[in-house]
């Protein structure tokens, strides 16, 4: 038995990987592991942590319900591409840091891919809108006090720096 | 300079980690060749067969093995880790299954391949037959023994134990008042967001193993991996890598997993991995919660306690590798601010077909809690008084401190609270919560046709558990401050506050500190991270070891300066003079001057060859002296510290669908000066969120088969955004402990401890009905409200 192989082409941060795949390799173990972009985790396999999410063409997708074959020459967006092209941290991921918004750190990709596709759609959330639109993530550290809290400051940041 | 002690800075973890650089188990070893288990489906089984021939061409199997493949020591049963004479009947698992299964999950095959992919498909074609027996699945099942799990333990009782103070069977005579309770809490599981994991690389040409394991305790793992595999401490790493949680589970050692991955990667010479997937996780790791207690409770007509006893039974499922400490510590901190008057407590430990058990954050204290708060409730019900009222009047009073309870703990050490104020945390909870405007409230919720109700439960949990931790503190030549401790991390922000504390106590910038956990390489002593220590015990050896080096430093800049060492301070990493401006150097160049050197191989090393310092009369290095600016100490304290808490809860029921909302949630904590409050109150968040799902929704549902009914992140109901408090109300009170040197107490598991105690008060207040069982689901909440309507009509 041997798996038959598929060339595909992924677009991921900006950069294009060609990778030759089995029909059912996902997404993310394709990131992970022949990228070796391993800031996406993996948190239950089915789709219900969130812990995967990356952006695909802009819109937050869960990796681990994507086969990689499926996805040949989008453009996909991982937690390693959410930092400014100068190393910075972006709104998002400076709002986690400036909240205590993660404790063990693994489900955050998840939540910083998730949220920063949320705020391109509503820049200025209210926290009832903060809530709803994390409300499909998992984490087992933080209560989420703090996550709602990030939300609400990467907004503000966003503003700030768009302001200056 | 600013006392970093205290102060809510953020955390030095967290760059790498929203930068997506975090490394996780499964981040690393991308050559590994990956695992996969073939584990029983049944709960309860003889192995008849194993067919491993489907599986042979199987492109990119490498290897498969079963019990018959384990030579010497790995052939054995696994360690039973915490040995205790109560434990009379400890049975433990083989690695992989011999003969028999008993719960599903069990691991019988293990499967290598070249990914998880291919391991999966060889392991799905493996046929292992069955012959299959009855399943013990619950604790009533357990007590029948009408079937055994294992056919030498008679009852299905591994251990028995009772302590008592005083003649409780005179008390309860002689009481005014009796009350009988049964109350009951259900399993639930730790469940962080990554499961299990462990890497391993034999190294044949040094023969030596390095081993990486998502684990609670890596000192732990490395001794019990070496001694199955027989090697020499000193030829093992073990390396927690990131840790993607661990709520206790991760502190139970070895897993059947972390001995087989070194034992086959040694065999193969070529590194193995083992990442655990969800499904797996629920039914191959670890669980907690579930027992069932009886209490009889004599009290006066003010409420006073006279006389507790209590009887339960704990499921600790198929096997007991982690001892009788869940129990053991109900059975202590049930006790929580309250004088018991005379007290038995018995419980038995309950074999059953289901998944071992070891301590989930809060370690058999939910329990304990839920059954004290529960009687003292009871007792206000009884005498129409308020239930703060009745709680105060128990209280153990500051002035009684240390007060010893005339039990043994958890450490087999006498039970004696070193400090704490629980007047001042009651009084702190009520205007927090507003409990005695608490009836306007609810008389305007009424008027609205809406049916509110407030609770509370209050506890003391023991913290910083022993036997000891050390901690390593060295300054580089650069002036950098590396600091090492054994114990592990997984998410608490120790590389902040351990580095917070070697910031005050060095006096060197936070930015020239590292700090690394739980690294065999780096410090070989540890224990290990649960029970609420990693701050009391790791956070006082490193401000020992700190001490040390603070000590070493000023001793080596006084020769230097040629200056009294009580006349030095340092600030910002230079050793200064006091009232001699431009006297000072740097910790750097001390570090250099106290190193001796033969060799030249840079310039700062150039300033202390053997020709550049020291005095040629004496020896380069003096007779009691090391070379070097370090500190390695150890903290190793007489008992645990003890923490405090009071947690309130308003909630909302809805009249027609049951359904229950939480309207406030507050908290008053005690776990003595805050090293750093963010972080504290981080807990505190993690902590409630947990309770509020250990008291509304989380169970493991097993069916009468021993089959998890919901092992999966959809039926399983650990809460998202949703279902958590919108606002967590915290106040601190800061009571020091004596018993170390920075006073400081635990506060990793508090927050979950009082979650379903406070809900069943709240719940039971807003109902009118009395609440005996936890978790509590709408649907449970609609059925009492049924059946309490059925009692009540004629």
């Amino acid at each position: 038995m041997t798996d038959e192989l598929f060339d595909v082409r992924l677009v991921v941060n900006g950069a294009a990987h060609d990778v030759r795949v089995p029909a059912r390799r996902l997404l993310s173990d394709t990131l992970r592991h022949d990228l070796q972009l391993t800031g996406t985790h993996v948190g239950c396999e089915h789709g219900v942590c969130g812990a995967c999410t990356v952006l695909v063409g802009g819109a937050p997708m869960r990796s681990c319900l994507l086969l990689t074959v499926s996805m040949d020459g989008a453009a996909i967006t991982t937690v390693e591409g959410l930092t400014e092209a100068d190393g910075a941290l972006s709104a998002v991921q400076q709002a986690f840091v400036d909240c205590h918004g993660l404790q063990c750190g693994f489900c955050t990709p998840g939540f910083l891919t998730t949220i920063t596709a949320g705020l391109r759609a509503n820049p200025d959330p209210t926290e009832e809108q903060a809530r709803e639109l994390i409300g499909g993530n998992l984490c087992r550290c933080t209560g989420y006090q703090n996550i709602v809290r990030s939300v609400l400051r990467a907004a503000e940041l966003q503003r700030e720096r768009a302001a200056t | 300079m600013t006392r970093m002690f205290g102060q809510p800075i953020p955390r030095v973890e967290d760059d790498r980690m929203v930068r997506g650089h975090g490394g996780y188990l499964d981040d690393l070893g991308h050559d590994a060749l990956a695992c996969a288990f073939v584990r029983s489906p049944h709960a309860h089984a003889e192995i008849v067969d194993i067919d491993v021939t489907g599986a042979l061409d199987v492109d990119g199997l490498v290897a498969i093995y079963t019990y018959e493949d384990l030579p010497d020591r790995l052939a054995d049963p696994l360690p039973l880790l915490i040995p205790h004479p109560a434990l009379t009947e400890g049975r433990t698992q083989y690695a992989l299954a011999r003969e028999r299964v008993n719960h599903v999950g069990e691991p019988v095959v293990m499967v290598v391949a070249q990914d998880r992919y291919v391991a999966e498909d060889a392991a799905e074609r493996i046929l292992v037959s069955y012959r299959s027996l009855p399943a013990v699945v619950g604790i009533e099942a357990a007590r029948a023994a009408t079937q055994l799990v294992h056919p030498d333990v008679p009852g299905n009782i591994a251990a028995n134990m009772l302590q008592t103070v005083g003649d409780v069977d005179a008390a309860l005579a002689a009481a005014p008042h009796i009350l009988e309770l049964d109350l009951s809490i259900e399993r639930s599981a730790s469940t962080p967001m990554e499961g299990r994991g462990v890497l391993a690389r034999w190294d044949p040409e040094s023969h030596r193993l390095r081993l990486w394991s998502s684990t609670q305790t890596s000192t732990g793992v490395r001794a019990a991996v070496a001694s199955k595999l027989g090697l020499a401490l000193v030829d093992v790493d073990v390396i927690t890598p990131d840790v993607g949680g661990g709520f206790g589970v991760k502190i139970m050692h070895p897993w059947p997993e972390e001995v087989l991955v070194p034992w086959a990667a040694r065999q193969l010479g070529r590194p193995v991995k083992f990442v655990e997937d969800r499904r797996e996780h629920f039914i191959s790791s670890a669980h907690e919660r579930a027992q069932l207690h009886h209490v009889r409770v004599g009290f006066d007509r003010d409420g006073v306690i006279l006389g507790l006893d209590v009887r339960f039974w704990h499921d600790h499922g198929a096997y007991i590798p982690y001892g009788i400490i869940v129990p053991m510590i109900t059975s202590t901190q049930l006790l929580g601010p309250y004088k018991p008057g005379a007290y038995r407590v018995e419980f038995d430990s309950l074999y059953t077909n289901t998944l071992i058990v070891t301590p989930y954050r809060g370690a058999g204290r939910p329990q304990g809690v839920f059954v004290m708060e529960r009687t003292m409730d009871a007792i206000a019900a009884t005498l129409d008084l308020d239930r703060t009222v009745v709680r105060e009047r128990n209280f153990i009073q500051p002035d009684e401190m240390p007060y010893d309870h005339g039990l043994l703990f958890q450490d087999d050490r006498p039970l004696i609270y070193d400090s704490g104020d629980y007047p001042t945390l009651l009084d702190k909870l009520k205007k927090l919560v507003g409990w005695d405007e608490f009836e306007a409230f609810r008389e305007a919720a009424r008027a609205e046709g809406r049916r509110v109700g407030i609770g509370l439960g209050c506890y003391v949990e023991g913290t910083g558990v022993g036997p000891y931790e050390g901690a390593h503190v060295v300054v580089e030549p650069s002036g950098k401050v590396k600091v090492a401790t054994g114990l592990t991390t997984q998410g608490q922000g120790h590389q902040t506050v351990f580095a917070q504390i070697v910031a005050d106590e060095l006096g060197v910038p936070l930015s020239d500190i590292e700090v690394v956990t739980g690294d065999t390489r780096r410090f070989g002593y540890a224990v290990g991270t649960f029970a609420s220590r990693a701050a009391v015990m790791s956070g006082s050896a490193i401000a020992l070891a700190a001490r040390a080096a603070r000590a070493k430093a000023l001793k080596v800049a006084a020769d230097a300066l040629e200056a009294n060492p009580d006349d030095l301070d340092i600030v910002d990493g230079i050793v200064r003079v006091a009232g001699v401006p431009g006297a000072e150097i740097s910790l750097g160049t001390l570090a250099v001057l106290a190193n001796p050197l033969r060799y030249a191989f840079d310039d700062a090393a150039k300033a202390a060859t053997q020709f550049a310092v020291g005095d040629t009369s004496k020896p380069p290095v003096g007779e009691d002296d090391e070379p070097g600016i370090e500190g390695r100490d150890y903290f190793s304290p007489m008992q645990s510290t003890f923490a405090s808490g009071m947690h309130a809860v308003v909630v909302e029921t809805d009249p027609d669908t049951a359904e229950i909302k939480i309207l406030r949630y507050c908290v008053v904590h005690d776990c003595g000066p805050l090293i750093n409050p963010r972080i504290v109150e981080g807990q505190i968040h993690g902590g409630v969120a947990q309770g509020v799902g250990g008291a509304l929704y989380e169970r493991m549902a097993y069916d009468e088969a021993g089959q998890l009914q919901n092992a999966s992140f959809m039926d399983f109901l650990m809460p998202y955004v949703s279902e958590v408090p919108e606002r967590i109300e915290i106040d601190h009170l800061e009571t020091p402990s004596p018993l170390n040197p920075l006073g400081i107490k635990g506060a990793g598991e508090a927050g979950v401890i009082p979650g379903a105690a406070a809900f069943a008060s709240a719940i039971e207040d807003a109902e009118g009905i009395t609440i005996t069982a936890m978790p509590i689901s709408p649907s449970e909440l609609f059925e009492l409200r049924r059946r309490h309507e059925e009692r009540s009509s004629p």
